[in-house]
């Protein structure tokens, strides 16, 4: 499932391997909530299905376009409000359309803004493109104060999805439904926007995004093919966004239509991997966690979540796809057990470094804003005073101690690292000489 | 009758400097043209006008009779001109293959379809693997655009500019940077592909350009001082004084040397 096509003579073999692929992604998304039956883990599923499904279009645009959008929240936004406005007037009986087809119904919404909004934003590349799509995320997020009849307001839009006449004998009333609802669309989805990959004008977007000057050479306005990407993106962002308003069945502009909604998508399908078609449905399943485990665990969620970030900007720019990707390279060459000695060192310095540092980010968080709970913080099974010097001393040791054993185990995984890419190397060097 | 490509008048200026003074040139179809000239002299000026990367301050290029500044250059591309650069121009994380084939599907019909596979138009499919194996690159086919060699990218440049079955066809500098022995080669391949098409080509190796061309124009200050065959050009006095005279005499030893 990455984006690079294959050759037509080692066709036969993927095909079968990835239909193998697609089916099994089908069988996990029908077991899954089979597997985990806490109503936790429906809900962490449901939200999961339709993130994949926004993940992914996002990236039709930065992975695949090149296109860094701060106003992906725009057209997800759009399609949840769209779907239920649809599902209000359904209910009425003013339209006659069953909630299963309302996630086409925000499809629609997000391609109709898409095909409004995008032609200007779409004029342009690089940063101005980005500056663009800030601009009117927040024109967007704005006007919704303006029109409280459309957008409800600081209340949002409430919904009822369990209307109309059941659809084969399912009412939408129970979460697991919906969850398969979800997972339908998400499954269909994602199989649609593969698909794209290896069309002619996925492909010419890739060649936008590599090289603009060159496409309008070869006969291409770059300008269309960034424009009919982006629309086509914005009708999958709508039913992912169409999918959340079923799902919890309320909208509201101020969280749906915000900049910070945006910049999630944009986060974590970085953090999942933009250069691989499946990287940001990695991604999506991280934001899932993310935003119901992480935050549980601890207050400082976001602090930790813009430090992993940060961590993978500076060593991993492909995301966690491009590091899975990496390490199948090296295990089909049958390297990956000469690596895993110097994996385990290095994991074992990085946990010695991120206790330190956790806890220093736990104690100062802790004085801060629960300092009327006392002073002892709860963290990781363990208890401190948060005000007494030995636990920041403590604390400080630790991070140092810890800083130096990931800095020496970063350099000799580097070292080892590099030393299995040059015999890789020689080997494909080899085998071409034959 | 029409030419293949006619500049009549060209001007551009950049801010208060004039690069291209009043350029006149008109190639007949299937000729192969030689622009050479001094440094600075307007060359690849010349050829980002009359493809369409920049605009002229004044006057009018002609495209097989149809008039053509002012056109985009997907516009001009789609008339039937195609253009290499002096620095390779490609799309670095696709491979060779995938590079062919985006430079075919514009010309096959295929526009902006994302209703089809690219692995059912067998039409694009093929001819993406004739040009694979004319430029050479059969080996490489899956190689990312971006590791190839430097020569390889040169190749493949040239694959990309005739992919799409241009008629007239401009090449900046193909040679470039290109040792000796690089350079004969890729010549004979520059000719097998451009058989039957109009050529213009910007080059300094004065070897190439009189084993190449039909016919030489020589740009100096913007303004082409002669058109005309390699044998006239030698001769003509305007040239020799302007530019040609020592180089020239370095040509004809190398070719007396063969």
């Amino acid at each position: 499932m990455t984006t690079t096509t294959t050759t037509a003579a080692a066709a036969r073999p993927m095909i079968a391997g990835r239909a193998l692929i697609w089916i099994g992604f089908a069988a996990l998304l029908v077991i899954l909530p089979l597997l985990f039956r806490s109503s936790l883990a429906l809900t962490m599923l449901s939200q999961m299905g339709y993130l994949v499904i926004i993940c992914l279009s996002y990236n039709m645009l930065l992975g695949q376009g090149g296109m860094l959008s701060f106003g992906h929240a725009v057209y997800t936004g759009m399609g949840a409000f769209i779907a239920v406005h649809a599902m209000n007037l359904a209910t009425k009986g003013a339209i006659p359309v069953p909630l299963v087809v309302i996630p086409l119904v925000g499809g629609v919404a997000g391609m109709f803004f898409a095909a409004l909004l995008g032609y200007v934003t779409t004029k342009k590349s690089g940063t101005t493109f980005a500056m663009i799509t800030l601009g009117i995320g927040e024109l967007v997020a704005a006007m919704s104060l303006m029109f409280p009849s459309f957008f409800g307001g600081e209340g949002g839009v409430t919904t009822n999805r369990t209307y109309g006449q059941p659809f084969f004998g399912l009412t939408f009333g129970s979460q697991l439904q919906v969850y398969y609802l979800i997972a339908t669309y998400c499954f269909v989805s994602t199989g649609l926007m593969y698909a794209f990959t290896g069309t002619p004008l996925g492909r010419m977007l890739n060649a936008v995004r590599d090289n603009p000057e060159r496409v309008e050479f070869v006969g291409y306005n770059t300008q269309w093919v960034r424009y009919i990407s982006f629309v086509i993106a914005g009708f999958f962002a709508g039913i992912g966004g169409a999918l959340a308003g079923i799902n919890f069945e309320i909208v509201n502009a101020s969280d749906s239509l915000s900049a910070v909604r945006s910049g999630g998508y944009l986060l974590f399908t970085f953090l999942g991997g933009a250069t691989f078609f499946f990287g940001p449905i990695i991604g999506a399943v991280l934001l899932v966690f993310a935003s119901v485990m992480l935050s549980e665990l601890t207050k400082a969620w976001l602090l930790y979540l813009g430090l992993a970030f940060l961590l993978m900007v500076m060593f991993a720019p492909g995301g966690i796809a491009s590091l899975i990707m990496m390490n199948l390279r090296v295990a089909k060459f049958g390297k990956l057990k000469s690596l895993l000695g110097v994996y385990v060192t290095l994991l074992l310095a990085s946990a010695v470094l991120f206790v330190g540092i956790a806890a220093v980010i736990e104690m100062v968080y802790h004085l801060q804003l629960n300092d009327s709970l006392g002073a002892t913080v709860h963290f990781l099974g363990l208890s401190f005073d948060a005000k007494s010097p030995m636990s920041w001393m403590l604390a400080a040791a630790v991070t140092a101690v810890g800083a130096l054993l990931f800095t020496l185990a970063r350099r000799l995984f580097a070292h080892r690292w590099s030393d299995v890419q040059s015999e890789i190397e020689a080997m494909l060097a080899q085998e071409a000489a034959r | 009758m029409s030419f293949a490509v006619e500049l009549k008048n060209v001007r551009k200026s950049f801010g208060k400097t004039e690069i291209i003074r009043g350029a006149e040139l008109a190639v007949t179809a299937g000729e192969r043209i030689a622009i050479i000239g001094p440094n600075g002299a307007g060359k690849s000026t010349l050829f980002n006008l009359i493809s369409g990367r920049f605009g002229l301050t004044s006057g009018e290029i002609h495209l097989n009779g149809q008039r053509i500044d002012g056109l985009p250059p997907y516009e001009i591309s789609r008339r039937g001109l195609a253009r290499s650069f002096q620095v390779s121009n490609i799309f670095g994380r696709l491979s060779v293959f995938e590079n062919l084939r985006c430079g075919v599907l514009w010309s096959l019909g295929y526009k902006y379809t994302f209703w089809k596979f690219l692995a059912g138009l067998d039409d694009a499919n093929q001819r993406a693997s004739d040009l694979l194996h004319m430029i050479k690159l059969d080996r490489k086919r899956d190689t990312l655009a971006m590791n190839l060699t430097y020569a390889e990218q040169r190749a493949l440049e040239i694959g990309i500019t005739i992919a799409g079955g241009a008629n007239v066809v401009l090449l900046d500098e193909p040679t470039a940077g290109m040792s000796k022995s690089e350079t004969s080669r890729f010549i004979e391949l520059i000719r097998e592909v451009t058989v039957g098409k109009t050529l213009l080509t910007v080059e300094h190796d004065m070897g190439v350009v009189f084993g190449l061309a039909d016919k030489i124009a020589v740009l100096v200050y913007g303004e082409v001082i002669a058109f005309d065959t390699p044998d006239a050009v030698r001769a003509n006095a305007r040239v020799q004084e302007a530019y040609l005279g020592s180089v020239l005499a370095d040509a004809q030893a190398a070719e007396a040397g063969h």
